[in-house]
């Protein structure tokens, strides 16, 4: 009995076969955005609990939330916020089977991207131009 | 043309249960639900933010803020719950820490989803 030829067998290419491009790297970074964000949530909510506990834990959060590395990470949550909402919206769009030919895709891509950007620097000049945050 | 039926589902003769696209269509649904809350959650931030503790419970005990801010939490929870049950089933391959991660998720979720609830509550009724 003769054994069956083993071979190997071609891999469905990935990644690092292709040239990034930008509506690639939109789709990679809405997914990651999407996963940060998750965890985002929880300061949120951590941020509601202190003020729902009393001046001196929402004071503690707060001291926290608007130490430098606390604007930061507030900073970079805001971004991701604003790239998966605006990347969300195109996919609705996409959704109802409209943009899905390749200019109105390229398009999209640098209009989230710009969009979330301009819309991330707007409401942080607002906020850090008013007055002091805490 | 090629038909997509299983041979099951050929013999059997019925439909699909309709539930197939269910998982999908949530994440959408939550997804449009979510623009105008987080249009929402932003307007409040910056309303209350630069204000101290004080106006932060001021704002959060107006009945249609507290009511917005507890549709945000649901809405935006089950849609990470959602999210992040794709990002798990895409690259986590052993099926015990698949499970394992899935059963996370939904801890992880309910208590986010729960604990910012009961903030809300709390400080509407509150002393």
């Amino acid at each position: 009995m003769t054994e069956p030829t083993v071979r190997e067998r071609p891999l469905s290419p990935h990644l690092q076969i292709y040239r990034p491009m930008l509506t690639m790297v939109m789709s990679i970074t809405n997914r990651i955005t999407g996963g940060a964000l998750y965890f985002g949530m929880a300061l949120f909510v951590l941020w509601l609990a202190a003020a729902a506990s009393g001046p001196n834990a929402f004071a503690t959060v707060q001291a926290v939330y608007g130490s430098w590395l606390g604007l930061l990470i507030l900073i970079g949550f805001t971004w991701a916020l604003m790239l998966h909402t605006l990347a969300g919206i195109r996919h609705l769009i996409w959704d109802m089977g409209l943009g899905l030919d390749l200019k109105s895709i390229e398009w999209g891509a640098v209009a989230v991207l710009t969009g979330s950007i301009v819309l991330t620097l707007a409401l942080w000049l607002y906020v850090l131009l008013r007055g002091a945050p805490t | 043309m090629t038909s997509f039926r299983t041979p099951l589902g050929r013999v059997v003769g019925l439909g699909s249960a309709k539930s197939g696209v269910h998982h999908w269509w949530m994440e959408r649904v939550t997804a449009l639900l979510a623009v105008p809350l987080v249009v929402f959650l932003i307007g409040f931030i910056l309303a209350t933010a630069g204000g101290g503790h004080q106006a932060v419970v001021t704002a959060i005990r107006h009945p249609v803020v507290a009511v917005l801010l507890i549709a945000a939490i649901i809405t935006i929870v089950r849609h990470m719950q959602l999210g992040m049950q794709v990002i798990l089933e895409d690259y986590v391959h052993g099926k015990v820490t698949l499970l394992a991660g899935l059963i996370a998720n939904n801890l992880f979720c309910i208590v986010v989803a729960v604990a910012g609830v009961a903030a809300v509550i709390v400080t509407c009724f509150g002393a």
